[in-house]
């Protein structure tokens, strides 16, 4: 008989301490009256970011890789404050702090300003954490302080060679994000949230992905959108959410374009998203928070196999 | 000849980099909050044996290296070349001293080890686990000391100087761990 490896990989003392800061979730949105929601995993649409592999189910449609374009529509059509404990799935993504299926705690806070937005995810991270202290850093703070580069101004060819002197490569790139991206997640990241959380803000406009623009005290124009870090590991990513219709749509056709040019397959556009968006979104803030990945570090673990039940090669 | 994206690579497969073969260890996918994702792989360069870190962007491949394992015999060593065959089609092949490396030092003839092929050519050479070979010089034995512990220096008969106990003769055959370098049992003649 071969042998078969069927246990989980997580302890059940793990398990249950997930099962105790899912519970502890709940109370806090149920306090904060933040309705609980669900929305389909399976959709005719699905994200266009390049960067996100869709699963697609044959004649079911497209595994989401977040259930944000759901939940908007359910803002714009007036649900007040939402949250959602979602399985999400994205195609290639595996390793000690992936998984191609995991979970994602997203919810939109009406009224909130991303400041607001920010105290209440510290808020949510030490229902699992405990007491730890919060920072607040600048993207462009970090990348001057860590690497003595101006992220917002430098030419490709300095950010490159900046690169080049921390890492080492194996392709060349002609996009500035990439670089930036490079630097951030090799170099920068690492050094993130060693005792504190780490709230980055104020990302190139570049990478706003859906939240709206803003102009920052030094007259710069940024991304109103932010990241938490804990030991190094991304925890939420959170935006003061756009809500111009016309705007989001532009955003699409430059995924869509972008999709193209790097021969990735086409997808089609969430058009039931761009009406909600054009009858009217309420000013809100949003944020998506890696929940296995909340529960390694609450355990003190350094891996989501740590935490989930079966992950990777255990399914 | 074949190529691997990023998200096939895994510990032990054998790419070409940079025009050499290298054999992947450690392949580790990272992704910023939103945007490009990259794979960070920790690879030892075959030839070199230099071991190093390499970050390219998921979905990049490489293509494969023409690199696999065979168990041979060796069979002698001309001064130059040290020769080795293939039991079952008893094709041949010779590698340079510094292709065999250390691994020379545990060789015997007769003895089945492993030959890492490249295009065809021997790259490098693993000994088997365990060689049993002759002390041809160390101190004479302490007649009757199982017990104390104590160890001496032993030559042997490929070169390699092993610590045995010190009721160990010259002449005897030893069983060493090749990959440790150690001494582990004496053998019956």
């Amino acid at each position: 008989m071969p042998q078969v490896s069927w246990q989980p990989s997580a302890s059940f003392e793990n398990l249950r301490r997930r099962a105790q800061i899912l519970a502890r979730l709940r109370a806090h949105f149920a306090a904060g009256q933040v309705l609980e929601v669900e929305t389909p995993q399976l959709c005719p649409a699905t994200v266009s970011d390049p960067h996100l592999n869709s699963l697609y189910v044959p004649a079911a449609g497209y595994l989401q890789t977040s259930p944000e374009y759901a939940m908007k529509r359910l803002l714009a059509a007036g649900s007040g404050s939402i949250y959602q404990i979602a399985r999400v799935f994205r195609a290639d993504e595996e390793g000690r702090w992936h998984n191609p299926e995991f979970t994602l705690l997203e919810w939109y806070r009406l009224g909130f300003s991303l400041d607001e937005l920010i105290d209440d995810v510290a808020a949510v991270a030490r229902l699992a954490l405990g007491e730890v202290d919060s920072v607040r850093h600048r993207y462009r703070d970090l990348f001057r302080s860590h690497l003595d580069l101006d992220p917002l101004s430098c030419n490709i060819s300095e950010l490159a060679a900046v690169a080049r002197r921390h890492i080492d490569i194996a392709f060349d790139d002609a996009d500035r994000d990439t670089w930036l991206e490079l630097l951030m997640s090799h170099v920068i990241e690492p050094r993130l949230g060693n005792d504190a959380l780490c709230f980055v803000v104020d990302y190139p406009p570049s990478q706003a992905a859906l939240a709206r623009l803003r102009v920052d005290a030094e007259g710069q124009q940024v991304a109103a959108r932010f990241e938490l870090y804990y030991r190094g590991v991304e925890l939420a990513n959170g935006y003061h959410e756009l809500l111009d219709a016309g705007e989001q749509r532009r955003r699409f056709a430059a995924d869509l374009r972008e999709r193209e040019a790097l021969g990735l397959p086409a997808i089609a556009l969430d058009e039931k998203l761009l009406a909600a968006l054009e009858h009217g979104l309420p000013d809100c803030s949003g944020v998506a928070l890696g929940f296995d990945r909340l529960v390694m570090l609450a355990v003190g673990g350094d891996a989501l196999d740590e935490v989930m039940a079966f992950p990777g090669s255990h399914r | 000849m074949a190529t691997y994206s990023t998200n096939e690579f895994k510990s032990g497969l054998k790419v070409m980099l940079d025009g050499d073969p290298c054999s992947i260890l450690e392949n580790e996918f990272v992704k910023p909050g939103k945007g490009q994702a990259f794979n960070r792989v920790r690879l030892r360069n075959l030839k070199t044996n230099r071991v190093w870190e390499k970050t390219f962007k998921s979905g990049d491949s490489l293509e494969a290296a023409d690199v696999m394992d065979r168990e041979m015999q060796y069979l002698y060593n001309d001064g130059e070349f040290y020769h080795f065959m293939e039991p079952e089609s008893f094709e041949q092949f010779q590698a340079a001293a510094a292709t065999v490396g250390d691994a020379a030092l545990w060789l015997k003839e007769q003895d089945i080890c492993t030959i890492m092929l490249y295009n065809g050519v021997p790259l490098g050479v693993t000994p088997p686990n365990f060689a049993e070979l002759e002390i041809v010089e160390t101190e004479p034995g302490v007649r009757g000391d199982t017990a104390t512990g104590g160890t001496k220096p032993a030559r042997l008969s490929t070169g390699a100087v092993v610590k045995v106990p010190l009721f160990v003769n010259q002449g005897e055959i030893v069983k060493c761990d090749t990959r440790s370098g150690e001494y582990v049992s004496r053998v019956k003649a």
